[in-house]
């Protein structure tokens, strides 16, 4: 009976041994991260005036980064879903890297969320009983309660799937699949929440709309997945381990449906904004068409309405979608433009213009936001390698020996 | 999260460390100090005790930064008050008195410009804030505008206190909306959710130079500040808590501007509500701002 603690020194060894190809993309992701880190400490030092963000568009691409991957955490539970509950065999071997990159995702957004904060060594006032956790008047501890459940869960189910597998033993479905129906309720309130966190605001209208979790929801189960086709195709190119052919398929109608509704819904909310334009339609109008002579945004929103629109419309052909080359370059086009979308398109709008009516100076990213933000997805990235790295070993062993 | 919060933690312990290598007596005072201070709790929870040895620390590191000492009060709200404010729209001449001395008496950060007050010039008779523009800068009165200053409002129903995730602002018992500035984090989830621009955040460190810091402070109101906290208009509670008027009020030319009690049936205030038209800002919104309009 091998132990816990052999579980990790074997996990040690696997993650530190790999290809020359295995060593430079985790040097090349150290580096990043070592940017960010600089750059980090660089606002650390003056504070976040650093920044692009000012009184009048006070959230910027950190809060933005930190919205869009709660969806693609949130997005896992399409790869859960029917495995666990279906009992799709096709998906058996796509889930854990679902649930590695729901991890990955949310050590992510904790980072992205920290890094914006005025006080990160005040963080401390939120722990309850030593501090005051405003809970549950404030959405942001609600997002703080659902995001730290969250990641336990997608932690411990696949811990102890492959803690069983390690042994060479079959896992108790009776023990994990409790788990695994609370992360799927799960997976949708973590990004209801988040939208709530905006919609909650009557003070700015764009993000004051019944549609915006419904939205989110839609935007992640398509980007989500999508980000996920275009990984397990780079598995199953780089290690011994195969990802079926229908699992691909499967996972590409989970994004063409989530795909099609966000555009149905993004459609509603234009229609709404501009049919009859009110006081309140001001940050669409920013956003899509520019507002008193600024117009920043325009051609990123354009850029990504084109994207989402293309990979979609191309996706609902089924015949184009069967074509493995498409498939990827609309999962791609999908994932950037909805992460545009979300980005730029929903948190930078919502603040413009000030609550009296004035555009001050356009919203944009200093370049130590920049690298902050890439290294904190390298960081994502070097931790979905190492869980993958781990997973992978374990489960070839596994199926070697039974 | 754990780690992120422990680099945090590291972070802040360690830097006040530094100066215990050193001899240095002052260093080490103001280390200690600092240290004392990270540690303290959200003002609401504090004892009498607590509140009298943390003012202590923090006029003993003004005085060993500066060698002036500040006076920084706790005086708690008065029985039987609740503040409003009144602004007449006829008379206000967009002379920008209000400002400066909102900015004086605050002890506001001059290096960023920063103000709690904006006044808006309304080309026009009509009364529309989508034609207002704040940023005019010409001589005024300008024929044919009129003025209207906007600030925090201090609702009755403030939607940036229902959002703050470690309750670091709130509203005292005499209506004023305040900040503990020693216990905001910084996330700036009240400035996104403030209909009304009430909020200012501290984007660096705050510099007003040393000859023309205000030393009359209060806790909850215009003591200094630090980088990375919220602050705003506090209707001036260093010195509404003692009796006088906001520095605003006191400073405007034309007497646009009126504070008081509600609660006393023979305030200006009272007066004004009773028998002018008044009217309040974003009403539909249901955060019922302390803060009205009015004309003659």
């Amino acid at each position: 009976m091998r132990t816990v603690g052999a579980f990790f020194r074997d996990a040690l060894d696997n993650v530190t041994a790999g290809s020359l190809g295995y060593h430079l993309w985790m040097g090349f992701l150290t580096f990043l991260m070592l940017l960010g880190a600089y750059a980090y400490s660089v606002q650390l030092r003056e504070g976040l005036i650093v920044t692009g963000m000012y009184d009048y568009v006070s959230w910027g691409l950190y809060i933005s980064n930190f919205t869009f991957l709660v969806g693609v955490a949130a997005a896992a539970l399409m790869l859960v879903l029917p495995t666990y509950v279906f009992q799709d065999t096709d998906f058996v071997r796509a889930v854990l890297f679902g649930e590695g990159m729901a991890v990955a995702a949310l050590i992510m957004c904790l980072a992205f969320v920290v890094v914006d904060m005025g006080g990160p060594a005040r963080l401390w006032h939120m722990i309850p009983i030593i501090g005051i956790f405003n809970w549950p008047r404030s959405m942001l501890t609600w997002d703080v309660i659902v995001l730290n459940v969250y990641l336990v869960i997608n932690l411990t189910v696949p811990f102890y799937i492959l803690y069983h597998h390690y042994q060479g033993r079959k896992p108790n479905p009776r023990v994990y699949l409790p788990g695994v129906v609370l992360s799927l309720f799960w997976a949708v309130g973590i990004h209801l929440v988040t939208a709530f966190l905006y919609a909650g605001l009557p003070a700015r209208p764009f993000w004051n709309s019944s549609l915006l979790g419904p939205r989110f929801l839609a935007s992640a189960f398509a980007a989500g997945p999508a980000l996920m086709i275009l990984i397990l195709t780079v598995i199953n190119r780089t290690t011994p381990y195969t990802i079926t052919a229908s699992t691909i398929q499967k996972l590409s109608l989970v994004v063409t449906g989530a795909a099609q509704v966000n555009l149905i819904m993004l459609v509603s909310e234009m229609f709404k904004e501009f049919y009859w334009p009110t006081e309140h339609s001001k940050s669409a109008i920013y956003l899509f068409f520019g507002l008193d002579g600024h117009s920043a945004l325009v051609p990123w929103m354009w850029t990504s309405l084109g994207l989402t629109a293309v990979a979609t419309a191309v996706l609902t052909v089924p015949a184009l979608r069967r074509r493995r080359p498409v498939l990827l370059a609309c999962s791609a086009l999908l994932f950037v433009g909805i992460w545009i979308e979300k980005g730029m398109g929903l948190i930078v709008p919502g603040f413009v213009p000030e609550p009296w009516g004035r555009i001050f100076v356009e919203y944009s990213p200093t370049w130590v936001e920049w690298t902050v933000t890439l290294g904190i997805w390298a960081l994502g990235a070097w931790v979905f390698t190492l869980l993958t790295k781990v997973a992978v070993g374990v489960e070839l062993r596994y199926q070697q020996s039974h | 999260m754990g780690m992120v919060l422990g680099f945090g933690f590291l972070q802040a312990a360690c830097t006040p460390l530094l100066p215990f290598a050193r001899g240095d007596e002052h260093a080490r005072e103001m280390a200690e100090l600092k240290l004392e201070e990270y540690f303290k709790r959200n003002y609401r929870l504090m004892t009498d005790e607590e509140k009298r040895e943390t003012i202590q620390r923090l006029e003993r590191l003004y005085e060993l930064e500066t060698g002036t000492r500040p006076e920084i009060s706790m005086e708690g709200p008065r029985e039987n008050v609740l503040y409003g404010y009144a602004f007449n729209i006829s008379k206000c001449r967009g002379y920008l008195e209000c400002v400066k001395a909102c900015v004086q008496e605050n002890n506001q950060d001059r290096s960023t410009d920063m103000r709690y007050i904006r006044i808006h010039e309304i080309p026009g008779s009509e009364f529309s804030m989508e034609r207002a523009d704040d940023s005019f800068y010409h001589e005024v009165p300008a024929e044919g505008h009129m003025y209207v200053g906007t600030q925090c409002f201090h609702c009755d129903n403030p939607p940036c206190v229902e959002v703050c995730p470690v309750q670091a602002t709130w509203r005292e018992e005499d209506g004023i909306v305040v900040v503990d500035y020693d216990w905001c984090i910084g996330c700036r989830y009240c400035q996104a959710a403030c209909p009304y621009d009430g909020r200012r955040f501290n984007w660096k460190t705050p510099h007003i130079p040393e000859d023309e810091v205000n030393l009359n402070q209060h806790y909850l109101g215009n003591r200094l500040r630090k980088k990375g906290v919220m602050e705003k208009c506090t209707f001036c509670i260093q010195r509404t808590r003692q009796g006088r008027l906001p520095a605003c009020v006191e400073a405007c030319p034309t007497g646009a501007r009126v504070f008081g009690n509600l609660l006393d049936p023979n305030s200006e205030i009272r007066w004004i509500l009773e028998n002018k038209k008044v009217f309040r800002l974003k009403e539909d919104l249901g955060t019922e701002p302390k803060f009205w309009y009015y004309m003659d």
